[in-house]
């Protein structure tokens, strides 16, 4: 299982090709190769059963959440009617036969074994089991619990659609100053930094060990990278004096680029954070803001805000500051500013926010062609995140009255809201996570 | 001005002079003007000590009203329109009377506060407020103030004076606040 989720980590940050090559290499029955398409998700049911309710429960939502199945809801079916027991139609007590019927094309079984759960796909069409594996859990009081039945449903919708889900991961976001951790599903809200200290611009380690922030103080703020075990953080050098906001992590968690503003504007720096040493100034701005650096997934390339012609616009450049270009194309007195960049997991597009008739709104922009594409049209919408798959996008919305994160399937766009208990802003979502034991860069 | 604001000016100039000469090496160290002590009045039947004394009231209130408006001048505020950080026309007199205060006043430093209203991005408007505030830093220097007397820093959408969400309270919040952090005390007019 372990050597499951490095491979496949390691896979989700290599490019696509690589993606398909790793994940063949992975045994015990996973079969690869059921292609999303979009506007035909197949129908997906989880059967009921004795016990197990809260996992039952919490599959059933994470691989709603995917937006890569139809989800057939069986619930109401009169009582013994989903085995079939004796048909020829049925393999291991499942009704194939009655869920073919309902529209499914694959059904998920999850029982009881003696250290956890056995979790089987079923393929309907192929009236066999299509995969299967049995994963030890925690006590439900655990606080690794959720996470581990998470890390267990991401697995069952990559067996059924090739792509694992994005549910053993959390967010980060600010609300009244303070940064918090929340489960993907809006479970264990957590704070991680002191009440009566103003936190901005939570940002995630690739490892999803640490988190970075900017610890405002007095109009000031220095970065801090802090441990999520606990432990001292450390103010990221280069960062100590003046104000320093927006920091992000590169790829293998050795440099963060942040902005640092004072007198002269603001720049980008980065900044190595396991030698905690070699601040470097990678944009001179002369009185311009140049900030919200975020890497290229190969760590290559950062994109960033850029004033250098007026209102804040999307611009790209090599990591060590060269070649610096526009990315996403705008036109100049007509097109809105835009903020908030976040590269794509698979390194194809970058999402930011921009300005239409005086409301935000989420926007792509393709890496290589450089078209634009807006996400989002009702209310504000600002401050996107990639999910750890690159199919969901969080960002901030006021469509339900007040600024709370909400998550939208950039392929079909069906948008969900991850509730919080006070207005939120600035999310950053984790890659997926690992098991305690860190997951190595690579 | 707000309260808490001009509380927070004396509270910091009163921090200052606990400090001594430390922050403000060139400045003379004048002596504080005595109070108006109650001098005891020698002859019970000439008034002219209790007319003394109310002329030096007098001379006091007035040197304490000169005073307010000196810091006050000094706090006032200038704004900006939308997304921009220059400063205007109608804001540069308001900054050409503080650089005159600062010239007669080598010992007085100001924090240069800038803000920005609500709309666009909470980071980008941290970026603004502090592009806001070098800006006025920067006119103060071309004036003759020298740099280090100067701090800026940014609040970017986080202290709204006006918490409306109309265009008055946008553009009030779109500003830059002066805030004295040394030398508060004893400021005189420029001739």
């Amino acid at each position: 299982m372990t050597r499951f989720s490095l491979l496949f980590f390691a896979a989700a940050l290599s490019a696509g090709p690589l993606l398909a090559q790793d994940t063949t290499r992975v045994d015990e029955g996973v079969r690869i190769g059921v292609d999303y398409r979009p506007g035909t998700r197949p129908g997906l049911v989880v059967i009921p059963g004795a016990g197990l309710d809260s996992v039952r429960a919490m599959v059933r939502r994470d691989l709603d959440y995917t937006d890569r199945f139809e989800m057939i809801t069986v619930a109401d079916l009169p009582q013994g009617s989903t085995t079939g027991r004796g048909s020829a139609e049925s393999v291991g007590g499942v009704n194939y036969a009655l869920y073919r019927s309902l529209g499914a094309q694959f059904a998920v079984e999850l029982v009881q074994a003696t250290t956890g759960v056995t979790a089987r796909l079923h393929d309907l069409g192929e009236a066999k089991v299509q995969s299967q594996r049995t994963v030890g859990l925690p006590a439900t009081t655990a606080v690794d619990f959720r996470l581990e039945v998470h890390r267990l449903a991401d697995e069952v919708a990559r067996w059924a659609s090739g792509n694992p889900g994005a549910a053993a991961s959390r967010l980060l976001f600010v609300s009244g100053g303070r940064v918090y951790r929340v489960d993907s599903d809006g479970h264990d809200l957590t704070p991680l930094t002191p009440a009566g200290q103003t936190s901005l611009s939570p940002a995630w380690s690739p490892d999803g060990q640490r988190l970075a922030y900017t610890q405002m103080g007095e109009g000031k703020g220095g970065i801090v990278v802090q441990p999520l075990s606990g432990g001292p953080g450390l103010v990221v050098p280069g960062s100590q004096t003046a104000l320093n906001i927006t920091p992000s992590f590169s790829p293998d968690g050795r440099t963060l680029a942040f902005a640092h503003s004072d007198e002269r504007g603001t720049d980008i720096y980065t900044a190595n954070v396991v030698e905690r040493c070699c601040a470097q100034r990678l944009t001179v701005g002369r009185f311009a803001d140049n900030l919200s650096p975020t890497f290229s997934p190969d760590g290559r390339r950062i994109a960033f805000i850029s004033t250098r012609a007026g209102p804040p616009q999307l611009y790209v450049m090599a990591a060590d500051g060269t070649d610096q270009e526009l990315l996403a194309p705008f036109d100049y007195g007509a097109t809105g500013s835009s903020n908030a960049p976040e590269w794509s997991p698979d390194g194809a597009s970058v999402v930011f926010h921009r300005e239409v008739s005086g409301s935000p709104q989420i926007f792509l922009v393709d890496v290589a062609a450089r078209r634009v594409r807006q996400l989002t049209s009702s209310g504000r919408n600002e401050d996107p995140t990639w999910s750890p798959d690159g199919r969901h996008v969080a960002f901030i919305s006021d469509r339900s009255g007040r600024r709370q994160i909400w998550i939208v399937d950039v392929e079909t766009g069906r948008v969900r809201q991850l509730g919080t208990p006070g207005a939120a802003r600035l999310p950053a979502w984790s890659r997926r996570l690992g098991r305690t034991t860190p997951v190595p860069n690579p | 001005m707000r309260a808490p604001s001009l509380l927070m000016l004396l509270t910091a100039a009163a921090f200052a002079v606990a400090c001594g000469g430390k922050a403000a090496p060139e400045e003379p160290a004048p002596e504080p003007t005595p109070a108006p002590a109650p001098t005891p009045a020698p002859e019970p039947v000439d008034d002219s000590a209790e007319r003394e004394r109310l002329e030096r009231e007098r001379m006091a209130r007035e040197a304490a009203e000169k005073a307010r408006t000196v810091t006050a001048d000094l706090a006032a505020m200038i704004n900006f329109d939308y997304d921009q950080a220059t400063v205007r026309p109608a804001d540069q007199e308001t900054l050409d009377r503080k650089a005159a205060i600062l010239v007669a006043n080598p010992g007085v430093k100001l924090r240069i506060s800038g803000h920005a209203d609500e709309r666009g991005s909470d980071e980008y408007n941290l970026a603004l407020g502090n592009r806001r505030a070098a800006a006025a830093k920067r006119y103060l220097e071309n004036k003759g103030v020298d740099a280090s007397r100067l701090e800026v820093v940014s609040y970017g959408e986080e202290r709204p004076l006006n918490p409306g969400t109309d265009e008055t309270a946008f553009a009030q919040n779109r500003r830059d606040e002066f805030e004295i952090t040394a030398g508060g005390n004893n400021i005189t007019a420029p001739q």
